[in-house]
């Protein structure tokens, strides 16, 4: 397949970009709002073409533990779920993470907490930056804002879980999911073969050889001296990533005197938003982490050093505002302005917000 | 006659598999694993599996069987052996792909990923060790706990008015299409573990040649958990588990 323009779904993106990676098999579990990903697979056939496994599982617990069995393997392995799907999915992240094997997760999130609502949200922030399963590790995650940004970072991800052998999530929301924009869809990549991934991942479960010892993928270590050691690695491998690998988009911040920190599909109302406040002579700016986690800290207090206040706008009731203070410290106010339950705010609200907060039409 | 005399002249009919290494086993002396174990070894060597044998160890007692039998093994969460020998299986068509699990990890936790792995009719070999208790954690009572036994939870024996019965697993899975054997084997006698063996490696015969999942319970004691000798056990085994669950073939479409 050559490299090509079309009209899609995020959802649509998705899938369609993890075939042309080149990935090695899909597991997942319907859910709203992301069971595209699934059906596009299936009409898709990719087994057909690319040779690559697609397979509706039985839970989504089962769909991780799939994609653990496939990364153990060597292959690069996704799922993708929503919210209530991917708290499901924790125990198995971190076994991945414990096992340092590298796989995809999409979390296309939805309203919460529970059963919640079938719209837009941003509330598993802390869960996917945080940790989320049980035990000390992080994931990277990814935060696409548009449809175009819903098919790179399926390589993106992948490569960079291959990369650190480490889980990588590409956390979108509702919004992004559903719309349909513009997607250049890039060439077809090759399937790795099974020669290369024994040549290029010599951990993975291939058969043993008489050239090697067994190989084991597991996440138990009962003497404490040797599972503090394996710790230790893990968090050396997060330092790593955190220098090298933060990703972020920066806006009309030269000039700003205030700045509004948003991700995924928020970034591109607060953008609006911004528009209408320079519109009024309110010079504001625009970060949009694009890696949550590792999260652009450095960044986002360069450029606070010389604005009046920051207004961070989520789907939530307040998670990411608590990195952008980490960032900040106490040398600029920090507000935040969230909507809850799947409510998405118009770019009034947002300018609204950032003028009674900071009393800019006071001044 | 020295010992290597007795070896040249071609008498030995009898030898430590190949494939199981010298790690000393973490099992209570008089467990049924440590004979599976060897089968498994043995097995895979006979049939000359040893490139193409990947092995799902579980969580519980054969939490470690990994550490005993030399080819790749992935450990994984508790239950959900069968989901990762689906993908394994699937990804890796030209190799043949074993789950070892307990009654605790497969019967109770891992009782979904069981039922759809045997639906869907993966190509792969689920062995279940039945010894109707969680050992690992320290004897409580398991799906597979036989009425009246006494455990760390059921103290004063198992009553199915408060604890329900015991699951008859194989007897569920060889309901599923997707299955082409279904046998439940013993190993506490020499002709017991003839039995199992043969059991086990149609079984892997029937993953190599994909014709569907085959699932083979072993009847298994443990003593420890039992608080019984292991002769005891064997006796209380016979008399008690082979009641509920009997021996033999329940499934054979591959005839």
């Amino acid at each position: 397949m050559k490299a090509e323009v079309k009209l899609m779904k995020g959802n649509e993106a998705i899938a369609r970009a993890a075939i042309r990676y080149g990935a090695d098999g899909y597991f997942g579990y319907p859910i709203t709002p992301q069971s595209e990903v699934l059906e596009t697979l299936e009409a898709e056939m990719p087994w057909e073409t690319t040779g690559m496994v697609v397979l509706q599982a039985e839970s989504e617990v089962a769909s991780i533990n799939m994609v653990y069995g496939g990364a153990a393997a060597g292959k690069a392995v996704m799922t993708s779920s929503s919210s209530p799907g991917v708290s499901l999915m924790q125990e198995g992240i971190s076994y991945l993470a414990a096992s340092e094997l590298p796989a995809l997760i999409v979390n296309v999130m939805r309203g919460g907490p529970g059963l919640g609502t079938i719209q837009p949200s941003q509330a598993d922030y802390f869960q996917a930056t945080k940790g989320g399963g049980h035990g000390d590790y992080h994931i990277i995650v990814l935060a696409p804002s548009t449809v175009q940004e819903m098919a790179d970072f399926v390589a993106l991800g992948f490569d960079l879980a291959f990369k650190y052998r480490t889980p990588a999530m590409i956390m979108a929301d509702g919004v992004v999911g559903q719309m349909m924009e513009k997607v250049v869809l890039p060439e077809q990549r090759p399937r790795r073969t099974n020669e290369q991934i024994a040549r290029e991942c010599p951990w993975a479960l291939t058969g043993k050889p008489d050239s090697r010892k067994p190989n084991i993928i597991t996440s138990l270590e009962l003497d404490s001296a040797i599972m503090e050691k394996n710790n230790e690695r893990f968090q050396e491998t997060y330092r790593r990533i955190q220098e090298n690998e933060v990703r972020y988009e920066e806006r009309f911040t030269d000039d700003a005197e205030y700045l509004i920190v948003a991700f995924g599909s928020v970034a591109r109302i607060c953008l609006k938003a911004i528009e209408d406040a320079r519109k009024k002579g309110i010079k504001v700016g625009l970060i949009r982490p694009i890696t949550l986690w590792p999260f652009p800290y450095k960044e986002i207090a360069r450029v606070a050093e010389h604005t009046k206040g920051i207004l961070c706008v989520e789907l939530n009731a307040g998670q990411m505002v608590e990195d952008v203070r980490l960032a900040v410290g106490d040398k600029v106010p920090v507000r935040h302005f969230g909507r809850m339950g799947g409510i998405v705010p118009a770019p009034q609200e947002v300018l609204d917000a950032l003028e009674h907060d900071f009393h800019i039409n006071s001044l | 006659m020295t010992r290597e005399e007795i070896i040249q002249n071609g008498t030995k009919v009898y030898s430590r598999p190949r494939l199981l290494n010298k790690n000393n086993m973490h099992y209570c002396p008089g467990c049924s694993h440590g004979v599976v174990h060897k089968l498994v070894a043995e097995i895979i060597d006979e049939m000359g599996l040893e490139h193409d044998a990947i092995g799902i160890a579980p969580v519980g007692c054969a939490v470690f069987a990994y550490n005993y039998i030399d080819i790749d093994w992935a450990e994984a969460a508790h239950g959900r052996a069968p989901a990762l020998a689906t993908a394994i299986s699937r990804l890796r068509p030209d190799k043949v792909v074993f789950t070892y699990q307990g009654d605790g990890d497969l019967a109770a936790i891992g009782s979904a990923e069981t039922i759809h792995a045997c639906t869907r009719g993966e190509n792969i070999v689920i062995i279940m060790i039945n010894n109707g208790i969680y050992g690992m954690t320290g004897g409580q009572m398991s799906p597979c706990t036989l009425e009246g036994a006494k455990t760390a939870t059921t103290p004063y024996g198992r009553r199915h008015d408060l604890n329900g019965f015991p699951l008859k697993v194989a007897d569920v899975v060889s309901l599923l299409d997707g299955t082409c054997y279904v046998t439940r084997q013993a190993v506490h006698t020499p002709g017991a573990v003839r039995k199992a063996k043969a059991a086990l490696k149609k079984a892997f015969k029937n993953a190599q040649e994909k014709k569907g999942t085959s699932f083979v319970e072993i009847v298994s004691t443990c003593n420890s958990g039992w608080k019984m000798s292991p002769e005891k056990s064997n006796k209380w085994m016979e008399e008690n588990m082979f009641a509920h669950y009997p021996l033999g073939d329940l499934k054979d479409t591959t005839k």
